[in-house]
């Protein structure tokens, strides 16, 4: 299982919120997605584009490396961090 | 029964409702930010009641907000508001038009979807894009954006659109083939002889009452077509500058309408000589008259951009604009007098005008 940390700014845009912590099986970060936007339909629109990654100013840590691949492949038990990255004004 | 008027207000953090008696328009409540505080460039008000709010995060892309309770709970899809994996990702929605059950959205990089499932789902209007002249559309300084939709009362396969800097666009078939409307329309910033497309429009409205009339604020000046865009007439004369973003027509005269002049291009783009003043022509533009009681008169180096004003559809009319400063002034005598609505908002992107009975 790999235990997922949604932003508040993220988990907020859906009627039903999301928990800030949630647990999924997957087998890459791909599939993860997959298994976010069945949970909360919309949820790959706002963390990845029309093309085949993880959108610009989206960070995804897997185990603490940023990983923007999403064959990428997740070990057991990884940890997987999605930050905003630090903009605005 | 209660009558109200709501201005719906977007901002670069997120959309507000502005409300007021309706009789009186004089004291605003002002409820938000809504949408997570994302900006918004439009937010209007559909079929039933229903609120749209329509922008792009920089982290999160594009989406359209819905609210079914009057802006107590939001929604928000951006399903199918792509040009695919192939193309430029869309990465804000500048403008929301609800028609008979359509909602179209304008975008940028500029093209247009619709949806007939109430904002959930979006479907590209692709013959736009498939123009000849889309290879050349160069973006204005606000990018390269759709901003403006006219739907013809009668015929709903007859839009219009308009593109920062590409021009004015009609098709009569729903979208599957376009034309360019812009003959008489200048492009002072492209050398050699008038061109077919380019051209820099701020805002194209029409007039439900007299559908074939076109009004346009343009980067050159302020035009009038009385044949559906097919020839323009510029009526920038008497006018201080033929500089502005938002131009709004009379809900109940086609002859009467609103620019506000900005002092230019390269000037800062605030009203002239920090005096802020808007023009009305009651006689299609042969003539101009400035309305500034009640509005600051000095010192005040404002910018309403080109969503920014509207009108409410009372008699008298009231006139509305935000200006990117966070400031919404308010006029229930269609603006012979003006007062400031609200202040200290974040800059204000669009402002819409709608009356509330329940």
């Amino acid at each position: 299982m790999a235990k997922v940390h949604l932003p508040r700014s993220l988990v907020t845009l859906f009627p039903a919120p999301p928990p800030r912590q949630v647990e999924l099986q997957a087998a890459s970060l791909g599939e993860l997605i997959d298994q976010l936007e069945a949970r909360w339909p919309g949820m790959r629109d706002r963390l990845c584009g029309s093309g085949p990654g993880i959108r610009e100013h989206i960070n995804v840590f897997v185990d603490g490396e940023r990983e923007r691949d999403l064959t990428a492949q997740l070990p057991g038990g990884a940890v997987v961090h999605v930050i905003p990255a630090v903009a605005g004004g | 029964m209660s009558r109200r008027v709501q201005l719906l207000v977007g901002t670069r953090k997120g959309a507000f409702i502005l409300e007021s008696d309706a009789d009186a328009r004089r004291e605003w409540q002002v409820r938000g930010p809504f949408c997570e505080t994302w900006p918004i460039h439009h937010f209007v008000r559909g079929e039933g009641g229903l609120l749209f709010a329509a922008g792009g995060s920089a982290w999160y892309g594009p989406s359209v907000w819905r609210s079914d309770d009057g802006g107590s709970s939001w929604s928000q899809s951006s399903t199918g508001l792509t040009y695919g994996p192939d193309e430029p990702e869309v990465t804000t929605i500048w403008n929301l038009t609800p028609v008979d059950g359509t909602l179209y959205a304008g975008v940028e990089p500029a093209g247009l979807f619709r949806s007939t499932d109430g904002g959930r789902a979006w479907s590209h209007v692709e013959g736009l894009r498939q123009h000849p002249s889309r290879p050349e559309w160069q973006p204005g300084a606000g990018g390269l954006c759709l901003h403006s939709i006219a739907v013809h009362p009668a015929d709903p396969n007859r839009l219009w659109v308009a593109i920062s800097a590409a021009g004015t666009f009609e098709t009569i078939d729903g979208g599957a083939t376009w034309q360019t409307r812009n003959k008489g329309v200048r492009a002072d910033f492209i050398p050699g002889p008038p061109p077919d497309f380019g051209h820099c429009v701020h805002k194209l409205r029409l007039h439900a009452e007299r559908p074939d009339t076109l009004y346009q604020q343009n980067h050159c000046g302020v035009y009038r077509s009385d044949d559906g865009g097919r020839q323009w007439t510029e009526i920038t004369g008497g006018l201080p500058s033929e500089f502005g973003f938002p131009l709004a027509i009379h809900p109940h005269d086609p002859a009467t309408i609103y620019v506000i002049p900005h002092n230019g291009p390269e000037a800062g783009r605030h009203m002239i000589d920090g005096h802020a003043a808007v023009w009305r022509s009651r006689d299609r533009g042969e003539s101009w008259q400035q309305l500034d009681d009640g509005l600051p008169t000095s010192n005040a180096y404002l910018t309403a951009l080109r969503e920014a004003m509207a009108m409410d559809s009372l008699d008298p009319a009231g006139v509305y604009f935000g200006t990117s400063t966070g400031q919404v002034f308010a006029s229930s005598d269609e603006g012979e007098h003006w007062q400031l609505a609200a202040d200290f908002l974040p800059p204000v992107w669009s402002v819409e005008a709608t009356l509330v009975e329940d």
